[in-house]
């Protein structure tokens, strides 16, 4: 595999990790992420979707007119997660009852949507399918560590098996949805932290991150 | 009924508030909550786009998709459908209520990619409610993103003066805040049945 290739997919799991350093697709990584084992279904529906789309808008990007950009991103986007979604109802009926409502809300998860902007509007297929790769490989990584973490504190196992359930008592409000917040925060702080040692920047304040709707959001924050 | 409504409208505004138990919105929660007036103004929009994504999705869904057989298809059609609603409400907006307009036009694009509105609309069919009751579940739903707004755009206000450890400064005690917010949010669980 050629060198640049290489970057293309290692760029994604840690120098530009979407959960810790671009901060997105926050809504499902704080709402599913109550079991390691759910951080992975996530994880690894929403790396199907976006390689597939990835794949397709790089392959459609000299084809789709400027202005209505937006709307055939989230068409395309809302075609794979609607095949993700039949499957995974199919196939992993467990995991299609512990995601939810967030399996469908993949279509609104800003890394997708974010990785169609940034990238594959940009680049030819192959660079364009690694970055997707890669991207999923890091959100994979991230929730599930972060699944594991609170899995660990609020009940005391981690994939089910038990780590520390017989001598502590678990703490179940990390299970719940301030634990969401509260671990998130702990993570981004170190991410930050560790980025900040090797003289990156810490990242920054606004939660939109890279989100295609950056600029609007900006204006609107400030206005 | 009127009970049902009572308690639609508590769920939605304390026990699964839509930020802060569900997690929908978290983007404008933290990208627009810096001041209250704008938490507002953002607050108003979602709430009024909520409303009517649900007035035109609930009828597609059930008297289109469902009889035809296509409910394989909620995803995709929702989300054009609430696409086309924000375009549509902006240009109206723009063309004959100009100040409502100007108060809420900035916000309108953002909505879009919002997962608390798509997922408002699916979750009335998860919760099998009827057509009036969903609407009811949309204005609480709103009225609940607004709470958490503009309480969070109280809290952000003072944690901008607040003398916080350098690590944590920014995004984490952001997060951490919300935390204790949502914490405080659990104990209403119980109110309304």
């Amino acid at each position: 595999m050629k060198k640049e290739n290489l970057k293309y997919l290692t760029n994604g799991i840690i120098k530009e990790n979407p959960v810790l350093r671009l901060v997105l697709g926050t809504c499902p990584t704080l709402a599913v992420t109550t079991a390691a084992i759910n951080g992975i279904g996530m994880g690894v529906a929403a790396t199907v979707v976006l390689v597939g789309s990835n794949l397709v808008i790089s392959l459609l990007r000299n084809i789709i007119p400027d202005k209505v950009r937006i709307p055939a991103y989230i068409t395309v986007i809302a075609g794979f997660v609607t095949v993700v979604q039949m499957l995974v109802k199919a196939f992993l009926p467990s995991i299609d009852a512990a995601l939810g409502i967030y399996l469908p809300l993949i279509v609104v998860n800003c890394i997708i949507l974010g990785r169609a902007e940034m990238f594959a509007s940009k680049n030819s297929v192959l660079p364009s399918v690694l970055d997707g790769i890669g991207m999923g490989i890091g959100f994979t990584a991230t929730l599930t560590l972060m699944g594991a973490i609170r899995e660990i504190i609020g009940a005391g196992t981690v994939f089910g098996l038990p780590i520390t359930a017989g001598f502590i008592d678990p703490m179940i409000v990390m299970l719940l949805p301030p634990g969401g917040f509260f671990v998130f925060g702990i993570l981004v702080a170190v991410s930050n932290k560790l980025a900040t040692m090797s003289g990156k920047k810490a990242v920054e304040h606004t939660g939109c991150g890279e989100c295609p709707m950056k600029d609007a959001c900006k204006t609107g924050g400030e206005a | 009924m009127a009970g049902t409504i009572v308690s639609i409208l508590l769920a939605g505004l304390l026990t699964e508030n839509m930020i802060l138990s569900k997690f929908l919105g978290i983007c404008p929660f933290l990208g627009t909550s810096k001041k209250v007036g704008t938490a507002f103004s953002m607050s108003v929009a979602v709430t009024l786009v909520m409303i009517i994504a649900t007035a035109v999705t609930y009828p597609l869904y059930a008297y289109v998709l469902i009889p035809l057989g296509l409910e394989y298809l909620q995803t995709i059609l929702f989300i054009l459908v609430i696409a086309a609603i924000v375009q549509f409400l902006e240009i109206v907006l723009k063309k004959y209520i100009k100040s409502v307009y100007n108060a809420l036009g900035i916000y309108l694009p953002l909505i879009t990619t919002n997962c608390a509105v798509l997922g408002i609309t699916i979750l009335h069919f998860t919760k099998g409610y009827s057509f009036v009751l969903a609407l009811v579940n949309a204005l609480a739903a709103g009225l609940g993103f607004m709470l958490a707004m503009i309480i969070f755009a109280g809290i952000r206000g003072r944690l901008e003066t607040a003398d916080v450890p350098e690590f944590l400064k920014g995004l984490p005690i952001t997060l951490i805040a919300a935390a204790i917010v949502s914490l405080s949010f659990l104990g209403f669980v119980g109110i309304g049945g």
